[in-house]
């Protein structure tokens, strides 16, 4: 019970944060763990703000709740700032990681983050548009998951996206993506 | 018995049960608030991998209404819906029973309107409870696999021959995505079988009549008798069964799943995914040193009073979580079968009662904390509340 992971999403609709969820999920569950994914249901329409939730674990996981109090948020989007709480229910050694121009220094101020929780930051859209040519942060935004927390290894998280990918996407888009995750754990910082 | 695990969730996973299952017939309204369920079910029908005959129909009435022709006709049947769909079949259901036909329904526990709520509670299938139907309520996606299959053993039984109704609770459950295991087809076919009707209508040779007039004398009253009879009977059928799946995958069946009873002061009772916070809280609080336990009936039809009897006889106080109302009752409709458990085996425990999770409201585990609190506080002659709307101010 006590390495139960919990990670908040925060995205609006379309931008694949629910595939993402999963996809962190399914990625753990190569190794054999327990896992859930899902999203917080409601009404889908694009760019809506919406929350997603992954539950990774070594042991069976017996909660089915919204995820309340995540040791990992992750911001897809910079501009729902405005209308979310974040951090929200976060302990005081959490961990954020948002996709923005912004460096970490002011994510740090936007966020009124206090210094015992770590705040990364990367740019997953324009990673997004340079490698798979669509806004679509969630791919790359698994990669500085991978490096920040170490949550699932980024090795695993290729070979799942190759798994999950390879059905139904042609071999260059799946190159792209694979690309997209590697970019974004190089240039995620804190 | 196999052990390779994968992502699914609920709705996948009754899909690949009836999949494996491959009944004869499934007649299903495929429009919301169905499940997608029948939309994966369609797709295995379109993709030739069941011989299923797939029946579209125009509403979810015609939706059993058909499946009680084909069982009645001596096929093998199932469907599935949700929410508002079985209220609109609501008229079938006592049908389906009364003509003992065995079909097997998954129900996507999902809130009745109004006010509109589309997640999940319990309202629905609750007010279906008393029209004859074995009920089934899974805790996980895994459960709801394996009790669908266990289902049909049970409802084609020649000593049961009732529907039943697998429940799941909408969205938790659903839609969630969690680690799963599916058993082998050949697994499921073993443990299923043939299916071999006892009266099928289109046995020419042995000609029978179904849901005939019982106006004249006492037979209508005796036909309800025999149902009955049969639920009261049922329990240790259904047991029997589960054991066997239990034995074929090595997944535990009970028909009540009771955690920490042994020695519990205070114990939740609860069906369906909130078992699962409740027993995360009380693992906590067990830690804690705190005596706590949890019980889940996982059959709700029969209900399995003994077992839940015996699970609860040490506790100094218990706790009911009703998922549904029951409006102008004194108590929520699983606290009213508790109760009525304890006081017919004599037990005289102090009983906390509440409403929660209603249209989908969080149970989260502060709120599972507060409920073991206010048991203590019950013994202690500090809580005297009869029944609660858990996490709402009055």
């Amino acid at each position: 019970m006590s390495q139960l992971t919990e990670i908040r999403w925060h995205a609006r609709a379309g931008q694949g944060a629910v595939t993402a969820a999963k996809l962190v999920a399914d990625t753990a569950l190569l190794d054999d763990a327990y896992i859930q994914a899902m999203p917080e249901y409601g009404p889908e329409r694009t760019g809506a703000p919406l929350k997603a939730y992954t539950r990774i674990s070594q042991e069976p996981i017996e909660v089915h709740n919204n995820i309340t109090n995540p040791g990992i948020v992750i911001i897809m989007d910079d501009t729902l700032l405005d209308d979310i709480e974040p951090l929200e229910g976060m302990p005081a050694d959490g961990v954020v990681i948002m996709n923005t121009e912004m460096s970490a220094a002011e994510a740090r101020k936007v966020l009124g983050a206090p210094d015992s929780m770590r705040v990364a930051v990367v740019d997953a859209t324009g990673i997004a548009m340079a490698t798979i040519k669509k806004d679509m942060p969630n791919t790359p935004i698994v990669g500085a998951l991978s490096k920040v927390t170490g949550v699932v290894p980024v090795e695993r998280v290729k070979e799942r996206l190759v798994i999950t990918f390879g059905k139904k996407f042609s071999q260059e888009m799946i190159d792209a993506n694979l690309a997209s995750v590697d970019r974004a754990y190089a240039e995620v910082s804190e | 018995m196999t052990s390779q695990h994968f992502s699914a969730n609920g709705n996948g996973m009754i899909a690949d049960a009836m999949r494996q299952v491959d009944p004869d017939v499934m007649a299903a309204y495929p429009i919301t608030p169905q499940t997608t369920i029948v939309e994966a079910y369609a797709k295995f029908v379109a993709d030739g991998k069941v011989h299923t005959e797939y029946v579209p129909v125009e509403s979810e009435h015609s939706a059993l209404s058909a499946c009680i022709g084909a069982s009645a006709a001596g096929a093998r049947v199932a469907t599935a819906t949700s929410s508002q769909g079985l209220a609109y079949m609501w008229e079938e259901l006592p049908i389906a029973a009364g003509m003992r036909c065995p079909i097997v329904m998954a129900n996507a526990n999902r809130a009745i309107s109004a006010p509109i709520n589309i997640h999940g509670d319990h309202s629905d299938s609750m007010s279906a409870r008393d029209t004859g139907w074995l009920m089934f309520y899974a805790e996980t996606a895994q459960e709801a696999y394996d009790n669908t299959i266990i289902a049909f053993k049970c409802a084609e039984d020649e000593n049961i021959l009732l529907p039943a109704m697998v429940c799941l609770d909408g969205f938790v459950t659903t839609h969630a995505m969690e680690r799963c295991v599916l058993e082998d087809d050949s697994t499921v076919k073993y443990y299923v079988g043939e299916y071999e009707p006892l009266y099928p209508l289109l046995d020419t040779e042995h000609p029978v009549s179904h849901g005939m007039y019982a106006n004249i004398g006492d037979m209508y009253m005796r036909h309800h008798l025999t149902t009955r009879r049969v639920l009261e009977g049922a329990a240790p059928i259904i047991e029997k069964h589960g054991k066997e799946w239990e034995k074929l995958t090595g997944r535990p069946f009970e028909l009540v799943d009771a955690w920490g009873c042994e020695d519990a002061d205070h114990i939740i009772v609860v069906v369906g995914s909130a078992a699962g916070n409740a027993r995360h809280a009380a693992r906590i609080l067990r830690e804690q040193g705190r005596k706590v336990g949890v019980v889940r009936p996982r059959v709700y039809r029969p209900f399995p009073a003994q077992q839940v009897v015996d699970a609860c006889k040490g506790a100094k106080a218990v706790a009911v979580l009703n998922r549904s109302d029951a409006p102008g009752a004194q108590h929520g409709p699983v606290c009213e079968d508790v109760m009525s458990a304890f006081y017919t085996a004599g037990l005289n425990i102090p009983v906390n009662d509440y409403i929660v999770g209603l249209g989908g409201a969080d149970i989260s585990l502060d709120l599972m904390v507060q409920v073991y609190d206010e048991l203590e506080q019950r013994v202690a002659g500090e809580y005297t509340t009869d029944i609660a709307y858990l996490g709402i101010e009055e």
